[in-house]
This record gives structure tokens, C-alpha cells and sequence, in this order.
């Protein structure tokens, strides 16, 4: 490096000072080892696979709202393969269903959530010129990259995209197509960018917090990122070992989840047996129940940020919030067999899971009451993030509350499988984690750019996104209290249970649509505002946490001179003060 | 790099570590979660199965003790090479940096034995259950020993120029690739009774 910047120096006659040598493109842009590059591959990266996977589930929804109908013009382009005549195989609908969930989860918002928002902004909020290991960081988004291509590759792979579901259940997931061998594989690399992830993120906050910024003084977004790296690096690993046993079984032959004598299309597979299929389950639930505080949580911390920000007051009982967030991360590890309910499992097991699941909704309700109690009494100004930030509220609250039914046994032996469950957990991630993230994107866009989003066009994607979001899922709810189960290929159609309530796939349906197209002010504004929005300076938003001290774009580097903490997070409408916020790096006056 | 990360080769004050000491303490926490799963879907797979043989009915027990002699023998020379660097003495350093090396290979070597003999007696992963997990735990041991191996060798090679240039920077990539080892060995040290010996 010394000699190429020597170099450097001699070539352009001395016009490039020594500690700011000019990076080549492939440095600068494709192997670029700066958190905010890398933040911004992530979360353009994130947000692609979120519309890919919107767009399976555009697809699947025609099929669960008329099943057997040819679907016009994108039928036919979708080939004979998948659609012959334009109307959907089976085969076809699950590899949308599996494809659909490992996307969202996977691909789209944990990769949006930490790997875009923790990696653009932790650093700058603690103060830091970059993370602890840039080089770590690249090979993270790498190592996505290609674990997201060799998921998209599978799609094209003879049989298809896996389609045992995102959650892989075995033995049907040992037995099928070679798309399942793609998705392990593509696992594999997603895992492991993960993990380099959450290393890096750790290390990040202990190590580079700037001069004053203890524990008690970072953001609530640090420390949600924070416990959530955590999350992220005990709860996959366990994945990656299922994902190692459930490939010895496909590629080796072995039996970890093949039972002695079982039946495959009326011939007894040729198998050692003695394996165990809820083995699977519990491995994948192991990682999957943190997984689903992964996605929560970055996005409460950003909520809690822009609520702060927007009702011009501190957060109402920070630390019992940062007490929550990290008594849920640990809770979340001992939760898991709730999803596990109806296998059979001893009512001793179901009895302590059941108790400790009720447990856990007691942080998340602290945290989400700190929220609703710190707009009491506030200014509240009702930009686009706070609105998205004010959706997230309720969505995520009848997210979690819907909840409830399903850890207690007894009424989970009905709601399990049903679309009931679909309702509460889409209710949790899209309309409660997506508003948080949309927040995210609206309140962090002139920090990454110089520029704001235009905000007409972004109350018009907010309002249309709040409404059509529950015209999508507030049925589901209907549906799976009538019984209605989930994954099913018609949608329902062929039982008489559900006759009555068909109507609201109909329904359902074209609230997929309709948002669909709510999405559209959303990515021209994008695009528009960052060529030409209105600029704005450093602190657009009259902020106070460290971010905001560096220029807007921040460069290589983050700050020009290193920042100081000389307070809390969130000093707003402080008494007597001359301004109503008081900014972390101005020196308090004696 | 133009740009300096705070704490790569000095200690922050208030934590009393640097970023590379937490960074492969913390990657250390998630291997053991890895094979924590892999040892604790042993245990489910063995509780649920009608009969398990004993270790000694496949495997060779003399052999995997001398592979426990050997893997625990170079622990002690990675403690030896790093407290070398930290004598400032670079040649016992590339003396017992390169034993420990060879006692990877060595382990390496003993264990092909092992399975080709496991092979030539018609013993597969697929034949039950008991010799899945041993090929699959064995196998993913293996893979650590040569990832480990890997960085050894890379640290006694080109990677020891650092040594030149930053020699507390190269100490602590010994500490720290020496940790993982030591992860390595003590895996196996679970991995041998639970497999061989129970």
C-alpha cells in the first residue's frame, strides 16, 4: 500500500495528499471495503430481492384468488414448464412459496435491516471513521451476493426452486428435487455472511465509540443492532449444522431425519433409517424464533430514532427500553419448540415453552409502550418517517398481540398452520418491519445523499402502503379462524370448511396489487431525489445523535474531525436551552 | 488502506482489549454453537434410536488416541511458538510454529487411515446411523484442522513479514490463529470418547 500511494504521489505531481489517494474504480465501487458503500450495496441489494420476492407472491396471489385460471399475458411468458396454458402447476406455486419466504427473510429485510441500516449507520453514530474490519465487511456482502444468486440460480435448475417451504421441513425436504441441494448451498453462504456480519458489528460498537460515548449514551438503533449481532451469531450456526446434516442426507445418504420405513409413493425408501424428522425442527426453529427478533429489532431501534427525533423530546424510559431489548434477545434463544406445538411433543416441554413465550411478549410490550408514551405531550412534526414510524405502532402491535393465542397450546391446536398464522406473522414483518425500514430509508436518505426525499410522494406511498397493507392481511385473520390451512394450492377452494370465507382471497388479492403500485411513488422518489431533490445541509432533521455531525455524504473516513459525546442520546427541548435539541458532540456549557 | 481502524494492534483503555482479540473470541462463541448443535443432535439421534454400537465396534480406538497424543501435543507448541514472539525470539518461533503445523498433517494422515480403512469394510455414511454422524462430525473436525492448518502455515510463511514491520501486530494474529486451535483441539477432545469410547 505505502509503495502504490508513493506512486500515487509522484504521478500526479503531489495533487493528492498521501492519506486521500484516489481508489480505482473496482476499490471504490465493486471491492469497496467503506461501511457506507457497503451499507448502500446491501440495502439496494435488499430492497431488489424485496420486490423479486413481492413479485412471486403477486403471482401466487392470482392462484389463491382463482385457482385454475389462466393468468393473462405474464402466464404465458412465464413458460409451459411453469404455466402451461397460463394457468399455474402445483409444483410451480410451491417453488413461489418456498422461494417467497427464503427471499423476504433472508434475502430482503435482514440483509435492509442490518447489513444496509447497521452497516451505513452504526458507525457514524458511535463516532467511527469505518468498522472494526473493513475487509470482513466486503467479504460479508460478497459472500450475500453469491448466496443470493445461487438462490435465484435454482430457479432455472431442472425441477425448479426448492419447495419445502422457507422453513425445509424433512423428510419432504430430503426427498425432493435437486432445488433443495441450490437453497442449502445458498444458505450456506448467507449464513456465513451473517456471521462475519454480526463479528463485525459486535467489535464495532465495544471498540470504535468515540471519546464520551459510553453504553448509556448510544442511540437505541446501536444498541438494537447490538443485541441483535448477538442473535445473529448464536441462533445460525445451528442452522448451518442442520444445513450440513440435511445435505449428508441428500448428497450422502444418510438418515438424520429419514424415519426407519418410510413410504414414498407407495414404495418403502431404500434408506438406513433411524433418523428423527423433528430433529430438523428443532435445529431450524433453534435459529428461526431469534430470526424473527433479527427482523424486529433494527427496526424498532430505528422507529425509536425517528420517534425522538420527530416528537422534539427524549425517549420516554430509555434504559428500561435497553433493559427489554436485551432481557428479549436472550429470552429468544429459549422459546423456539412453540412453533413445535402440534408434533407431539409432551405437555411437560409445552407446558415450560408456553411459559416462556408468554414471557418474552412482557419486553416487547415495555418497549412498544415507551414508544406510544413518548408521543404524549410531544410536537410531533408529521414528516414521511414519522408517519411511517407511527404505522409501525399498531401494525406491530396487532402483529404481536395476535401472537398470544399462538404460544398458549390449546388454541394454537387450532390456529396452527392456519392462515390465521400467516396474518400474524406478515402482520409483524411487513407492515410492522417494512414501515420501520421505509422510516429508515426516509430519515437516513439525506445523510447518504446530500438530498431529501420528496415528501408528497412519499405521504402518497405511506397512506396508500397503511391502507392496502390491511386490506391484505386483516382477512387472513378471518380465514384462518375459520380454519382455512395454509400452503394450500387452491387457496382453500376444494374444502367445504372454507366456502364461506373464499371471498377474502378475493380480496386479499387485489390489496397485493394495489400496493404493488403504491410502491411506484416509493422508487421514483428514489431515484428522482437522489439526482435531484432538494439538498439540504448536515442536520436536515435537527438531530442530535452523532451521525448527523458529519457531512452529508460523509466521506472516506466519516468525520473531519473526531467527534465527542458530551451527552445523552436524545437531549430534545431541553429547559432553558437556546434551541430545542442539544446535540451529542456540542460541549455542554458550564 | 489509507485509513487507520482505531485499536487493531494497540488496547483500547476502558475495555482492555483490541478489536482482533473480541473479533475471534466471538467467532470462537458461534463454533461452539455450531457444534454444540451437532453434538447435542447426537445425543437426540442416540436417545431415539432402538440400539447404538459401542465406538469400538467400527472404529479404531488405539489410532484416535494417538491422534488425541498428537493434536493435544501441538496445542502446547502454538502456546510455544506464540511465547517465542513474545520472547522476541523469531527463529524458536518458525521451530515450533512449523511443528505444530506438521502435527495437524500428522493428524491429517492418521485419520485417512481411518476412513479409507472405514471404506474397504464397506462402512459408509449411509450404513446406519452411528457411522452419518462420525463421518459427518469427523469430517467437519477435519475441515477446521485444515482451516486452521491454513493460517498456521500462512503465518509461518508469507504472513510472518509483518514481524518485521509491526511485531506486536504479528504476535497478536499468532494469539488469535492459536485460539482457534486451541477450539480445534478441544472439540476433538470431545469428540473422541463421545464417538470412540461411549
Amino acid at each position: 500500500m505505502g509503495q502504490e500511494t508513493t506512486v500515487a504521489h509522484h504521478g500526479a505531481a503531489g495533487a493528492h495528499d498521501a492519506h486521500h489517494e484516489e481508489l480505482g474504480f473496482w476499490r471504490k465501487y465493486v471491492f469497496s471495503t467503506d461501511h457506507k458503500t457497503i451499507g448502500i450495496w446491501y440495502a439496494v441489494t435488499g430492497m431488489l430481492f424485496l420486490l423479486f420476492g413481492f413479485g412471486l407472491m403477486m403471482l401466487m396471489r392470482w392462484q389463491l384468488a382463482y385457482p385454475g385460471q389462466a393468468l393473462p399475458i405474464i402466464g404465458a411468458l412465464l413458460g409451459e414448464a411453469r404455466m402451461p396454458g397460463g394457468t399455474m402447476l402445483p409444483e410451480f406455486y410451491n417453488e413461489l412459496g418456498a422461494m417467497h419466504g427464503t427471499i423476504m427473510v433472508f434475502m430482503g429485510v435482514v440483509p435492509l435491516a442490518v447489513g444496509g441500516f447497521g452497516n451505513f449507520v452504526l458507525p457514524l453514530q458511535i463516532g467511527a471513521p469505518d468498522m472494526a474490519f473493513p475487509r470482513i465487511n466486503m467479504v460479508s456482502y460478497w459472500s450475500y451476493f453469491v448466496g443470493g444468486s445461487v438462490m435465484l440460480a435454482s430457479f432455472f435448475v431442472p425441477g425448479g426452486a426448492a419447495q419445502s417451504g422457507w422453513t425445509s421441513y424433512s423428510p419432504l425436504a430430503d426427498i425432493a428435487g435437486s432445488g433443495q441441494t441450490w437453497w442449502l448451498f445458498g444458505m450456506v453462504f448467507l449464513i456465513t455472511s451473517s456471521l462475519l456480519g454480526s463479528i463485525n458489528f459486535i467489535v464495532t460498537t465495544i471498540q470504535l465509540r468515540a471519546p464520551g460515548l459510553s453504553f448509556w449514551r448510544l442511540p437505541f438503533f446501536v444498541w438494537a443492532q447490538f443485541v441483535t449481532s448477538f442473535l445473529l451469531l448464536l441462533a445460525f450456526p445451528p442452522l448451518e449444522g442442520a444445513a450440513v446434516l440435511q445435505l449428508m442426507d441428500r448428497l450422502a445418504k444418510t438418515s438424520f431425519f429419514l424415519p426407519s420405513g418410510l413410504v414414498v409413493s407407495g414404495q418403502v425408501l431404500e434408506v438406513s433409517g433411524g433418523g428423527n424428522p423433528l430433529l430438523w425442527q428443532h435445529l431450524f426453529w433453534f435459529l428461526a424464533h431469534p430470526e424473527v427478533y433479527v427482523l424486529i429489532l433494527p427496526a424498532m431501534g430505528i422507529v425509536a430514532e425517528v420517534v425522538a427525533n420527530n416528537t422534539r423530546k427524549p425517549l420516554w424510559g430509555y434504559r428500561s427500553m435497553v433493559y427489554s431489548l436485551i432481557f428479549l434477545g436472550f429470552m429468544s434463544f429459549i422459546v423456539w419448540a412453540h412453533h413445535m406445538f402440534i408434533t407431539g411433543m409432551g405437555t411437560t416441554m409445552a407446558a415450560f415453552f408456553q411459559t416462556t413465550t408468554m414471557i418474552i411478549s412482557i419486553p416487547s410490550v415495555v418497549i412498544l409502550s415507551a414508544l406510544f408514551i413518548s408521543l404524549y405531550g410531544g410536537a410531533i412534526r408529521f414528516t414521511t418517517p414519522m408517519l411511517f414510524a407511527l404505522g409501525f405502532l399498531p401494525m406491530f402491535g396487532i402483529g404481536g398481540l395476535t401472537g398470544l393465542p399462538l404460544g398458549l397450546t390449546a388454541a394454537d391446536i387450532h390456529l396452527h398452520d392456519t392462515y390465521y398464522v400467516i396474518g400474524h406473522f406478515h402482520y409483524v414483518v411487513a407492515p410492522g418491519t417494512l414501515f420501520g425500514l421505509f422510516a429508515g430509508i426516509y430519515y437516513w436518505f439525506p445523510k447518504a445523499t446530500g438530498r431529501v426525499l420528496n415528501e408528497t410522494l412519499g405521504k402518497i406511498h405511506f397512506f396508500g402502503s397503511f391502507v392496502f397493507m390491511n386490506v391484505i392481511f386483516m382477512p387472513m385473520f378471518i380465514m384462518g379462524l375459520a380454519g382455512v390451512s395454509r400452503r394450500l394450492y387452491d387457496g382453500g377452494a376444494s374444502y367445504s370448511h372454507a366456502q364461506g370465507v373464499l371471498q377474502w382471497n378475493v380480496v386479499s388479492s387485489w390489496g397485493a396489487w394495489a400496493l404493488a403500485l403504491f410502491q411506484i411513488p416509493f422508487v421514483f422518489n428514489f431515484f428522482w431525489s437522489m439526482l435531484r431533490g432538494k439538498k439540504v445541509d448536515r442536520n436536515p432533521w435537527h438531530a442530535t445523535t452523532l451521525e448527523w455531525a458529519a457531512p452529508s455524504p460523509p466521506p472516506h473516513g466519516n468525520f473531519e474531525t473526531l467527534p465527542e459525546a458530551h451527552r445523552g442520546p436524545y437531549e430534545y427541548g431541553v429547559p432553558g436551552a437556546a434551541r430545542d435539541y442539544s446535540p451529542q458532540w456540542e460541549p455542554v456549557k458550564a | 488502506m489509507s485509513m487507520e481502524i482505531p485499536y487493531t494492534v494497540e488496547v483500547r483503555p476502558d475495555t482492555g482489549l483490541n478489536n482482533g482479540k473480541i473479533g475471534i473470541w466471538l467467532f470462537l462463541a458461534s463454533e461452539v454453537m455450531l457444534f454444540g448443535a451437532l453434538f447435542a443432535s447426537y445425543v437426540m439421534l442416540r436417545v431415539g434410536a432402538p440400539e447404538w454400537p459401542r465406538g469400538s465396534t467400527y472404529l479404531n480406538i488405539p489410532l484416535a488416541t494417538l491422534n488425541t497424543v498428537i493434536l493435544i501435543s501441538s496445542s502446547v507448541t502454538m502456546v510455544l511458538a506464540w511465547a517465542s514472539l513474545v520472547k522476541q525470539d523469531f527463529s524458536r518461533f518458525r521451530l515450533f510454529m512449523g511443528i505444530t503445523i506438521l502435527c495437524g498433517l500428522g493428524f491429517l494422515v492418521v485419520k485417512y487411515f481411518e476412513y479409507t480403512s472405514k471404506f474397504h469394510h464397506g462402512y459408509f455414511p449411509a450404513t446406519n446411523t452411528f457411522l452419518a454422524i462420525y463421518f459427518t462430525l469427523t469430517g467437519l473436525h477435519g475441515l477446521h484442522v485444515i482451516g486452521g492448518m491454513a493460517v498456521n502455515g500462512y503465518l509461518w510463511g508469507p504472513g510472518s513479514a509483518l514481524w518485521k514491520t509491526d511485531p506486536v501486530h504479528f504476535t497478536n494474529r499468532v494469539e488469535n490463529s492459536g485460539l482457534f486451535w486451541h477450539l480445534v483441539d478441544l472439540v476433538w477432545i470431545f469428540l473422541f470418547p463421545v464417538l470412540y469410547l461411549l
